[in-house]
This record gives C-alpha cells, sequence and structure tokens, in this order.
C-alpha cells in the first residue's frame, strides 16, 4: 500500500502563484524593462477642447539635437476603437481635436529631457470651435458635432418597453419617481500607462509591450494602424498593475509607441505620467437617471421606467456597449416584467469614457436599489422584505432573454442580514449611526465577444515534456486579479497534482494560444473551463500510457496524482513514469482544451442592444454598511461592510475574498470621494490628491460571505466573484446615510461638503417652517 | 552639475556620479536598473517609490539622491536574503496583501519601516503608517491581515 493521494487546492485559501515575483520587486511591468539604446517618447497633446487643426509645426522640435523621430496624424489616416463599428479614434488627432489633452504628436528622443524639451517646442494653429462640457449641452439643438456621422452628437440611443407598462403602474400600491445623478470616476489603477515597442527595420517586425487587459486587441490595432500584417507583430503583456476596464481596449499609448518606434527604427519606451494616465481616461461615465418604479402592497416590482443619459466623452470607446448594458441589466437580479428604458449616449469634449468594473450596471444600480429603499420605507415594508418578494427562480429566462442559471441572492440577503445583526440593531443605534443594504450582480464574461470569429471563446494549451513538468499556455491576462492562479489550480485539481509540477505562460502572442483578454470578469469562467478542458484531455492520455504499463484497461486505472494504479493493492507507477511513457508515441505533448458560449446565453433580439447583458453565469451580491455621520462636520464614516457574494464556487477563497473586498472599496470611492471635475473642458483632476481615492485611514473592514450556488455551467461550479460587489456599496450606503440622518442622497459622490451642505439646508427649513417644502 | 555619491544600498556601499537634481527614484530604476521600487503619480500623491532611508521610509520621488550622501538605502530587492522572502514579503504573499502588485513595494517597505521601529504594532498604528501609500485593488483589509502576520512571523523567527 501506498500513502500517495491526489492534491486539491479548489477551495482553499491559495496565494497567488505569481504572488513571490510580487513581493520581492522582480515582478517586471512594462515601464521596468530599461535597456540601453531604449528611445524615450513623449506625446503632445491638444491645449484645445474643440478645434480645427490648421498646422502643427514640429519643425523646432526636429531640429533639437537628440530628437530621432516626430510622428503626427499625418504619419497614419487609420483609425482604432474597440467596437468595429465605432472606430473613430485616430492615435494622433487629424483635422480636428475633440478634447484636452487628446495625442496630437509624438517624439521619440535619445533621453527623457531631450524629448521633454522637443515636445514644448511643438506649435500647433487651429480654428476653435464650441467645446461642450455635459451632455445636454452637446445634445442641444444646433451644437456643432464632433463626429459627423453621430447626428446631435447621439452617439447611440436605446429604447425598449417590454410588457404592458403604464398597466403595471396602474397596479401599484406606490408608484414614485426620482432623479440621480452619478459622477463620472476614472479607474486610476497604480501603473500609469506604460508602452515599449520595438521595430525591427531589417525583418519588418514590431514587438510591443503594453500594459494592457485584452493584448489580442492591441494586436488588432496595431495591424491596423500600422497597415502591418498581424504576423509581423508580436504582444507581450507583462505583469500589469491594475486595469479595471481602463485597459481593456487598445490606449493611444501603445500605438504611439509603435508609430514612433517604426520611424525611428528602433526601440521606443513611453512611460505616461499621472495625470497623462487620467487623460487617457476610459472610466465610468457621468450618469443622470430619470427612475420611476411601481410597487404592490406586499413589495413586489409591477413596474419599472428609467430613463438614462451617459456623457460618453469625445470618441466612442465602449459607449455603444455600455448606454445598452444599463438597460438590460435592470433584469436578472430581480423578477418583474414591465420595463421600459430610454438610452442616450451622448459625445462631448471631455477625455473619452470606457469600460470601468461593473460596466454599464452600477450607476443603474445604485439608482434603482436607491429608490426601492426609499419606497419600501414609504410603504412600512422591511428593505429586505422587498428584495424576498421579488426572487427570481433559476433555472430561468428573463424577459429580455438573459439565461439565469443559478441564483444565489437568497442565501446572500440571508447571511449579511445575520452577520450585521440586522435584525437586532436596525432603527436601535445610537444618534448619527445608520445601517442600509442593498443587492447587485453582474455577468461572467459576455457571452457574445467584441470581435465575434467563430473561435471558441477561449482556448488552453497544456505541454508536458520530458522533464515531468507541465507548461500551461494561455493569453488570459493576469492583471492583478489572479488568473493565473485559477487557471494551474484548475488543471493541477484535474490531474490531482501539486500546484508546483505546474508552470504557467501568459501574455506573448509568439507563445500563448491568443484570448479574449480579461475583461466583463470571464476569464475565471471560460478560460477555467478551457483550463479543464485541456486537464481532462490531458489525463486522457497519461491514463492510457499507464494502463500500458500497468497492463491493463485505461478506465480501470486510478490516477492518484503523483501515482496511477490498477487498484487499491497495486503498486502503481509514478507519474514520472507514466510520462516517459506516454512520450513514446510523439515525443513532447501538447494538448488543448477548449469552450464555447451555448446560444441559449447570447441575449435575444427583441430590441436592438438585447444581445448586451447575455453570459452563462450571473453572480449575486448583498451588503449592509453601517455608517457614522458627524453632523458638525458633514464626515460620514463607514465603521463595517458586511457582504455576500454568490460567486458559484469559491475555487480560490483567499482571491475570492480579496476581489469582492476591492470590489467594496472600489464602489465606496466612486460613492464618497472620487470625481472627475473639468473647467471649460480642462481636467482639474488629474492627480490622486485631487481626485480623492480612500486611504487605509478611511477604509472599513469588510466582511465577506461566500455563497456557492453551483452554477451548472461554471468551472467546478464557480462564477465571477471580482466585479458584482462594486454597485451594491452605493445604495447600500446612502441608505444607512438616510438611516443615520433622515437624508436621501440622490448624487454621488457624498462627499462631506454636500453632507455638511444639506444638513444645514434642513437646518435653515426647520428654524424657518414656513418655507419648508 | 554632477557629484560623486557614496552611499549604503542595499547593505553594500557603492559611488556612482549623479546630478545634483537627479531624483532617487531614477537614480534607482534608471541608472541602477533597480526596478522593484515604482513610480505610481507626479510627485507625492501614492506612495509607490517608497523606501528606506536610514530605516525611515521616503518617498524616493521627492528625495533627491544628493541628499543620500553616507546614508543606508534599502530597497524592496534588500529583503529577500538566502533565497527566503522576508516576514514582510511572506506576510503580503500569504495574506493576499498584494493583488496587481504594483504598489507592493513601497507598501512593504512602508512596513518594514513600521516593524524596524515599531515590532508590534496595532491596527491604528499600521493604518497610521501605511497612511499615504495607495493601493487600488485591496480595499487594505488584506494588507493590514499581511502586516499583522509579519508582525507575528518576525517575532517568532530569528531575523535581523
Amino acid at each position: 500500500m501506498n500513502e500517495i493521494a491526489p492534491t486539491h487546492t479548489i477551495g482553499g485559501y491559495v496565494p497567488m502563484v505569481d504572488g513571490p515575483e510580487k513581493v520581492s520587486g522582480r515582478a517586471k511591468y512594462t515601464a521596468d524593462f530599461v535597456e540601453p539604446g531604449t528611445l524615450a517618447g513623449r506625446i503632445f497633446r491638444s491645449p484645445y477642447a474643440h478645434a480645427e487643426i490648421i498646422a502643427v509645426d514640429v519643425s523646432a522640435a526636429a531640429a533639437l539635437p537628440g530628437v530621432i523621430a516626430i510622428v503626427t496624424g499625418e504619419d497614419c489616416d487609420k483609425t482604432f476603437g474597440v467596437l468595429p463599428v465605432a472606430r473613430t479614434e485616430h492615435p494622433l488627432a487629424r483635422e480636428r481635436v475633440r478634447y484636452r489633452g487628446e495625442p496630437v504628436a509624438a517624439v521619440a528622443a535619445i533621453d527623457d529631457a531631450t524629448a521633454a524639451r522637443a515636445v514644448k517646442l511643438i506649435k500647433m494653429r487651429v480654428k476653435g470651435l464650441p467645446a461642450y462640457v455635459t451632455a445636454r449641452e452637446a445634445a442641444a439643438p444646433g451644437a456643432v458635432e464632433l463626429h459627423p456621422h453621430r447626428k446631435g452628437n447621439i452617439e447611440r440611443d436605446v429604447f425598449f418597453e417590454l410588457g404592458e407598462v403604464e398597466a403595471g403602474f396602474a397596479e401599484a400600491a406606490l408608484v414614485r419617481e426620482r432623479s440621480f445623478h452619478c459622477a463620472e470616476v476614472c479607474q486610476n489603477q497604480m501603473e500609469m500607462h506604460a508602452a515599449l515597442a520595438d521595430y525591427d527595420a531589417v525583418r519588418d517586425r514590431l514587438t510591443v509591450h503594453a500594459s494592457t487587459q485584452v493584448p489580442y486587441y492591441v494586436h488588432l490595432m496595431l495591424a491596423q494602424i500600422l497597415d502591418m500584417e498581424m504576423s509581423r507583430i508580436r504582444v507581450v503583456k507583462p505583469h500589469v498593475g491594475g486595469g479595471f476596464g481602463c485597459r481593456t481596449e487598445a490606449l493611444n499609448v501603445e500605438l504611439i509607441a509603435a508609430l514612433l518606434a517604426r520611424k525611428a527604427r528602433g526601440r521606443v519606451r513611453i512611460v505616461v505620467n499621472r495625470e497623462e494616465t487620467f487623460i487617457t481616461h476610459r472610466g465610468r461615465p457621468e450618469t443622470e437617471i430619470k427612475l420611476k418604479i411601481g410597487l404592490a402592497k406586499d413589495g413586489r416590482i409591477t413596474a419599472v421606467d428609467c430613463e438614462c443619459w451617459q456623457r460618453g466623452g469625445a470618441h466612442s470607446g465602449y459607449g455603444i456597449v455600455t448606454i445598452p448594458y444599463a438597460g438590460s441589466m435592470l433584469y436578472a437580479l430581480y423578477d418583474f416584467h414591465r420595463v421600459r428604458y430610454v438610452g442616450k449616449r451622448v459625445l462631448t469634449n471631455t477625455p473619452p469614457c470606457g469600460a470601468f468594473r461593473g460596466h454599464g450596471t452600477v450607476d443603474v444600480r445604485f439608482a434603482f436599489e436607491a429608490l426601492l429603499d426609499e419606497m419600501a420605507e414609504a410603504m412600512g415594508l422591511d428593505p429586505f422584505a422587498v428584495r424576498r418578494a421579488n426572487y427570481l427562480h433559476a433555472p430561468t429566462f428573463t424577459d429580455n432573454d438573459l439565461m439565469v442559471n443559478s441564483y444565489g441572492l437568497p442565501e446572500c440577503l440571508d447571511w449579511v442580514e445575520r452577520e450585521s445583526g440586522w435584525r437586532g440593531r436596525k432603527g436601535k443605534l445610537p444618534k448619527g449611526k445608520g445601517l442600509g443594504m442593498a443587492c447587485s450582480h453582474y455577468i461572467s464574461g459576455a457571452s457574445k465577444p467584441v470581435n465575434w470569429t467563430g473561435e471558441p471563446h477561449a482556448t488552453v494549451k497544456l505541454k508536458l515534456d520530458f522533464d515531468g513538468s507541465i507548461v500551461l499556455l494561455t493569453g488570459a491576462a493576469e492583471i492583478g486579479q489572479g488568473s493565473s492562479t485559477i487557471l494551474v489550480q484548475s488543471v493541477a485539481e484535474v490531474l490531482g497534482l501539486d500546484l508546483s509540477r505546474l508552470r504557467i505562460v501568459t501574455g506573448d502572442s509568439d507563445i500563448v494560444p491568443k484570448d479574449n483578454g480579461s475583461y466583463s470578469s470571464r476569464v475565471t469562467f471560460m478560460v477555467g473551463n478551457a483550463a479543464i478542458d485541456a486537464a481532462q484531455n490531458l489525463k486522457k492520455l497519461l491514463l492510457a500510457a499507464a494502463a500500458r504499463k500497468l497492463d491493463c484497461r485505461p478506465e480501470d486505472v486510478e490516477c492518484l496524482g503523483e501515482l496511477y494504479r490498477a487498484g487499491a493493492q497495486d503498486k502503481g507507477v509514478s507519474f514520472d513514469e507514466v510520462v516517459v511513457e506516454a512520450l513514446k508515441d510523439s515525443g513532447t505533448i501538447t494538448v488543448t482544451g477548449n469552450f464555447s458560449t451555448i446560444p441559449q446565453s447570447h441575449g435575444g433580439k427583441k430590441y436592438r442592444g438585447a444581445a448586451i447583458g447575455g453570459t452563462m453565469g450571473y453572480s449575486y451580491s448583498a451588503q449592509v454598511v453601517e455608517v457614522s455621520v458627524d453632523e458638525e462636520t458633514g464626515v460620514v464614516t463607514v465603521d463595517q461592510v458586511w457582504v455576500a457574494h454568490d460567486c458559484g464556487k469559491a475555487l480560490n477563497r483567499l482571491t475570492v475574498e480579496g476581489q469582492v473586498q476591492g470590489s467594496v472599496w472600489m464602489g465606496m470611492g466612486q460613492a464618497m470621494s472620487e470625481e472627475t471635475s473639468y473647467h471649460e473642458c480642462l481636467l482639474l483632476t488629474g492627480n490622486m490628491l485631487d481626485y480623492r481615492v480612500p486611504t487605509i485611514q478611511d477604509s472599513p473592514p469588510i466582511a465577506v460571505g461566500i455563497v456557492e450556488s453551483n452554477d451548472p455551467y461554471g468551472p467546478f461550479g464557480a462564477k465571477e466573484a471580482g466585479e458584482g460587489s462594486l454597485a451594491a456599496f452605493l445604495p447600500a450606503l446612502t441608505a444607512a446615510i438616510a438611516d443615520a440622518t433622515g437624508l436621501r442622497f440622490t448624487a454621488l459622490p457624498v462627499t462631506p461638503d454636500r453632507v455638511f451642505a444639506a444638513l444645514e439646508k434642513r437646518q435653515r427649513e426647520k428654524s424657518a417652517p414656513g418655507k419648508a417644502a | 552639475m554632477a557629484r560623486l555619491l557614496t552611499l549604503i544600498l542595499n547593505g553594500r556601499r557603492r559611488t556612482d556620479a549623479v546630478g545634483d537634481n537627479l531624483l532617487l527614484l531614477d537614480y534607482l530604476r534608471e541608472t541602477l536598473r533597480l526596478t522593484g521600487t515604482k513610480t505610481g503619480c507626479d510627485g507625492g500623491e501614492c506612495g509607490a517609490c517608497t523606501v528606506l532611508v536610514d530605516d525611515r521610509p521616503r518617498l524616493s520621488c521627492l528625495t533627491l539622491a544628493a541628499s543620500c550622501e553616507g546614508k543606508k538605502v534599502d530597497t524592496v530587492e534588500s529583503l529577500a536574503t538566502d533565497g527566503r522572502l522576508s516576514p514582510v514579503q511572506q506576510g503580503f504573499h500569504e495574506k493576499l496583501g498584494s493583488q496587481c502588485g504594483y504598489c507592493t513595494p513601497g507598501l512593504i517597505m512602508a512596513s518594514e519601516g513600521l516593524l524596524r521601529r515599531n515590532p508590534r504594532p496595532d491596527e491604528a498604528a499600521i493604518r497610521e503608517a501605511l497612511g499615504s501609500n495607495i493601493c487600488r485593488c485591496t480595499g487594505y483589509v488584506k494588507i493590514i491581515e499581511a502586516v499583522q502576520h509579519a508582525a507575528r512571523l518576525r517575532a517568532a523567527g530569528a531575523t535581523p
């Protein structure tokens, strides 16, 4: 008998496989590739918000000793953009500039100081145009159009009405309408944007290191912008210092670096600064929401009417997806059947917005949950009871054809209710303290990828060689969310091996299979399933080899990871021996695993944009937030958060907790302090002091409850964990403030100034009761 | 103008020619190619570039290299010795105090500075010591656990 047993890590607390590099300083990010002979790139940016370009004069810059190459809009007439139907952006502006800070020219020089001096010598002559900082100004009649093909500056409008909405309101015991306003927020990930482009003029080949979430999109856009064959381009994604959505599309930084490198016939590194990173933007748009909800006496939702305006910025980015998302994702959290949605995405003279964590869902979810809370109070209903009156019952399809297979919201609500002591404490806290709750949800990967090619949604390769090591090859971009760890765990689990048997290689287009990238929380679900498939395919080969060694049938071989045996009494053969046998046929083994979403999950066709929001698994989240409000200063302190997240199955409890805490905290930043602001289209908040991110001093304990609904399609039952808990924080906070003060804030962020002003206003109205509304 | 700078970097004395206006951050990253120390902002906003100067946390983006004459400068590269992660590194790794890892070297050095002067910090002391280091991934919950874990590891082991 032997004591070897298969190794299991799924469901454990597993530190990240790339943790040692990160804590030791050995992890290299794009800006860390400091090689002699690399030219320094700098970008000249438009000082104008909206103008026709008459001339860009680079002659003085070009004459500066040490300047090697300069590129302007004249060097590239191609456009880029994440969505094939909305590629309106030039890497360097041509004919027109549309926001302050838009790249106009770029310099490659022998060192950064020379490049910086050269940029100061570039001159630009323009004819000014009216510039619009708000969606309403840009959409007003007579406004100058930013892009000629977008009439009235409407980038995209969405309308749907499913069910008898007016009849639903007529049935309601209470109908209430409110307007909400959410400020624009920015990912502000810790690593500033950087790109390193190396052009091999002899071979006409290009290698680009980029801090991206989707190397594949960067690859596509480099080919398009440079008019090069894709096969001549190699994209490398080193360690990436956070993304949160801003790197889900190719950014101008990497495209400009490549244009410069080709012109200079050399290697160019661009590291933009924090202010430029803010200007590159791709954050969550400023959003105005008018929402009307009808509630029956028992709390059931009878009808929903939602109008949503988003200020998109100067180019589309993900805009034509974001605005239908906001409507589609009204569904799939609760059960209701009468919904009207109007969405307007407006082009403005501000930096382009993009896909920020919780893409499309967050601001509308804030409005929805905030209004539910207010109405529950008005009707004397418990906010938990209102949610419970509206549960979905999985498996089901929503009216807009979203497929819901697993639904752990009830368990999430139970957990936060219990752990927060809601029943015993709500309404009994001392003055100035309050409790609030809310729910949210998110997709586990968009079922239809942006660039639909017909290929599987995810592909993983495993290489097994003479040394007995297994190398996992994937294009899935590790950006700090732990995707590499989850994939290694998944393969190890199937094979019963210790994680140390595996290595993972990601992010080099010369080596790894293409991946659609780290966005929409798709990696665990889609690439995880592909990794399991690959591991099962490898296991089949190993079982067959073991059967030959053991002289039995493959189905009679028992795999214990490091040992293969034919029955419990068999001494068996070691993994290494099985590998030697397996390699006899083919030499080095490579196997492929694939995953594709099923057509039923692709969303519907009931209205234009209805496919947006389709996924194979929705995560669910419930939160309780406890606050203290200092009525003298308006300062709100979050004392504690309880969050329960239905991630289907926690493949790694440590990283699930980390993702959920990070999401909640990012929601807290948006809810309480983060806000971009502009003066005449000039960004005023281009640094981390004016764009106020919560510090460790401001940040509460966040207790995480993991709910496992075991999704039928998820890898080992898993769904997403990294986005769905963000949105619920916002309305849970405002509900807690309402509990503490009686004031309902409908504009975010709820800063101390706004709280103080609202408290003062109430005080004034109290002392002059005749004037009170 | 340039001058010769002599300092004790990660335990070893060395001398380099540095410009008077060269930042300690650029000296480390660009001159010495010690890229463990990160640049996260345009000056003094984020803490990613924190190193220890004579055992005290310092923002290397606001420190002139020339001001470190004769001083002891420690970066994240100095911590792992004999093939082992230091207690603070181990704490951040095992408790997931690091996600994307970009703020991590700065946070680790700020934590190292804290534990050198206060080996058993309470939670308030940890929050105060790390108050100028921004992390965008973790929400800080696991960073606090990482530092507490590091303090225990440090107390348990024979660490310098």
